[in-house]
């Protein structure tokens, strides 16, 4: 057990103190900030941008002006409509040198019309605004013309009551649905990187220390299985702190933000329902993953005799991991569908699938934990086949490295 | 015996590596392999070590088999050598001696002590690929001995090293000998053997040709050569029984005898043939030897 210990710390500090980690967790960090205060930023620019965003009006009737402001202003869009006396030629001159951005013609004949013109079509975003208002002061120019009062009109402009229900239990109303996909997409992103990362440092590390040949020193020292087992355990441990402080920076950077989690941006990504039990899954399936993922990756690493041979080993798995991922994230609109069903019990996508499952329907128990069960036997398989395979396969040197060598290994190791 | 490796074969696949190699190291004893490359020196140390298991035969260390229990015991130099390049010296000294049981307060000053004798204290703080080959060499051999092992296999501890760093570590290993340890080493430079080792073998291809004590190997090779220096015609004294070959010299005649008494024929003979100037019975060299035994079989 002792040298166990010292492998695992030796795994945990010397990446640790790397400079690539350090970097790497600080910009996840701050990025996290970044994020988290884009609401902020977002109104920071707003503000600034209202000041400028002046829409010149070529108003015929002289009337509509104050009227049209009014519904800019109830849209809450910070257009500015101020009249101009310019004429539609000057103006138009005034969009070429770039003085003003748009301008709008209202005319009124038999009914209302207008006409906006601004330097390219791109513009969109306030074109729509503005034929919002003017569609909204036709409604009620319209209206008063009819002879309806401001009750009948609210009547007749009621929203409808729209409400989607779904049958089965197990599925979440469309309403708890987009307040868990916000955590469940970001939840699912961080266990995809963990599992494409850590495996990937563990992978590289078992090939350096092959290459470099010092693992020959190693493995007279202690045994290759527990060489192998602590080093799992130790960057598993690094990528636990990593997660940690990542979490830890995102929970601080919303808290300090001052945006509640229910407005704007996270509403539409649907943060509002944070249920524990979704992290703690989280975390489950993250741990599984990666002891999945580490071990495959630790006896792939094992078979090559050069570092830059690794990537190419570890291509099989990495489509793996893309095949889960993909799966998962087209799940997310539709975690009913059939086939991501399916992938939740396969042991290789299961740590993505299954925990979409988790977060986003209503599960009964038994499912998560058989897809656990068999995750953990496929560790237990892997870890068995992975020792035998990793006791030859650092012991070999040679200019191969492909899949097929992995029988070489285990006829090496069995040999042992 | 305290390493007793017998009837030890290893076979890799229809590949015989290592065939029925015996061999018997006395406690505080220094053993010498030679063999060219692809002769299973390394193969057999990794045996010995316990890295791969024997297809028949046995190793045994004081009695038992060697396990990863008796690690704190054992040190091993491997032929290619093997160091974390980005790690510091001092931090990689001390992060393989605790491997091998040692503790972290210990390590430290056996670092420092070590790295003193080598004369390198100031690479203690140095990354290991920046230092050169022959001072990577140096913190190689510490590696291996830092715990103080009483079997220390060091597999051509002094390849690529310049003549000055040989004898400091020779004298290095000489003194960690003295101090009770049993010592395995290979190499292919064989005045390091005959200079350092009490008992050797010679391998090729997986057997052992030659082995035993230094005299005994050159005893049982069975030829020794006289060398006379003499201006007389010396061609007529071939025809002595026991003599094998002649050579004709500059300064006379060198003749391969396989019986000792041959040498007093010889010395007989020739000097009622003139006036004798230099008279010598020589032993083979292990580099004879080694070409007589291993050179034969692939020619």
């Amino acid at each position: 057990m002792h040298s166990f210990w010292i492998i695992f710390k030796q795994a945990f500090m010397t990446k640790a103190r790397t400079k690539s980690f350090i970097i790497t967790t600080l910009i996840v960090v701050a990025s996290f900030f970044l994020l988290a205060n884009i609401p902020n930023i977002i109104s920071l620019f707003d503000n600034e941008e209202s000041e400028e965003n002046v829409l010149h009006v070529l108003d015929e009737t002289s009337e509509l002006v104050p009227e049209l402001q009014n519904q800019l202003d109830l849209m809450d869009s910070g257009i500015e409509a101020v009249p101009t006396f310019l004429t539609e030629e000057e103006l138009q001159q005034s969009i070429e040198e770039g003085t003003i951005d748009d301008y709008l013609v209202l005319t009124q004949n038999s009914q209302l019309g207008a006409r906006y013109v601004s330097e390219s079509a791109n513009e969109m975003g306030s074109g729509m605004e503005i034929e919002n208002a003017v569609q909204a002061i036709h409604t009620s120019l319209t209206a008063e013309s009819l002879g309806l009062d401001d009750n009948q009109v609210g009547q007749l402009f009621m929203p409808v009551e729209f409400e989607r229900q779904a049958i089965s239990e197990s599925s979440k109303s469309q309403e708890e649905l987009s307040q868990a996909r916000g955590l469940v997409y970001v939840l699912i992103m961080l266990i995809y990187v963990a599992v494409i990362y850590y495996p990937n440092m563990i992978a590289m590390e078992v090939a350096t220390e092959k290459s470099s040949r010092v693992m020959e020193i190693l493995i007279s020292s202690v045994s290759p299985v527990k060489h192998m087992f602590a080093k799992i355990a130790g960057i598993g441990s690094l990528g636990i702190l990593q997660m940690m402080i990542f979490g830890l920076a995102g929970y601080f950077a919303i808290k300090t933000a001052g945006t509640d989690l229910t407005e704007g941006f996270f509403s539409v990504m649907g943060f509002s329902e944070v249920k524990i039990s979704t992290f703690l899954f989280a975390i489950l399936f993250f741990l599984l993953g990666y002891f999945l993922y580490a071990v495959l990756a630790a006896l792939l690493g094992s078979l090559v005799s050069r570092t830059e041979d690794v990537q190419q080993l570890m291509l099989p798995m990495m489509i793996l991991i893309i095949i889960g991922s993909l799966i998962a994230f087209s799940g997310i609109s539709i975690p009913e569908a059939g086939y991501v069903t399916v992938a939740s019990f396969i042991p290789f996508f299961a740590p993505l699938v299954m925990f979409l499952r988790v977060g986003m329907l209503d599960l009964p128990l038994w499912e998560p934990l058989l897809s656990i069960a068999i995750m953990l036997v496929t560790i237990g398989i892997l870890g068995w086949f992975g020792a035998r395979v990793y006791r030859g396969g650092v012991l070999m040197y040679g200019s191969s490295q492909s899949l097929k060598d992995i029988r070489k290994a285990i006829r090496l190791g069995n040999n042992k | 015996m305290a390493l007793h490796v017998k009837q030890v074969t290893k076979k890799f696949g229809d590949f015989t590596a290592v065939d029925d190699l015996s061999l018997s190291i006395e406690e505080g004893g220094m053993h010498g392999f030679l063999g060219a490359n692809g002769a299973g020196k390394t193969t057999t140390f990794r045996m010995i070590l316990g890295l791969l298991d024997p297809t028949h035969g046995t190793v045994r260390w004081k009695g038992k088999p060697i396990t990863y229990a008796s690690s704190p015991d054992i040190g091993y130099l491997p032929e290619e050598r093997g160091l974390y390049p980005k790690m510091k010296v001092e931090e990689q000294l001390i992060y393989l001696a605790q491997l091998r049981k040692m503790t972290k307060v210990d390590a430290k000053r056996e670092t420092a002590a070590w790295l003193e004798r080598f004369e390198v204290p100031h690479y203690s703080q140095k990354k290991v690929e920046e230092l050169s080959k022959g001072n990577q060499q140096k913190i190689q051999l510490i590696a291996s001995l830092l715990h103080k092992p009483s079997l220390l296999i060091l597999d051509e501890p002094f390849s690529g090293l310049d003549p000055v760093n040989v004898e400091m570590l020779k004298k290095a290993i000489l003194d960690f000998q003295k101090q009770g340890a049993t010592i395995v080493f290979s190499s292919h430079r064989m005045d390091h053997v005959e200079e350092l080792c009490d008992e050797m073998s010679i391998l090729d291809r997986g057997k052992v040709v030659a082995g035993g004590s230094i005299r005994e190997v050159k005893r049982s090779f069975g030829k020794l050569k006289v060398r006379l220096n003499m201006d007389a015609d010396l061609s007529r004294l071939s025809e002595i029984e026991g003599v094998d070959h002649f050579t004709k010299t500059k300064e006379g005649a060198l003749f391969q005898i396989t019986e000792e008494n041959a040498a007093q024929v010889l010395l007989k003979k020739a000097m009622e043939l003139g006036t004798l100037r230099h008279f010598a019975v020589e032993e083979p060299s292990l580099e004879e030897i080694f070409i007589a035994k291993v050179g034969k079989t692939h020619a």
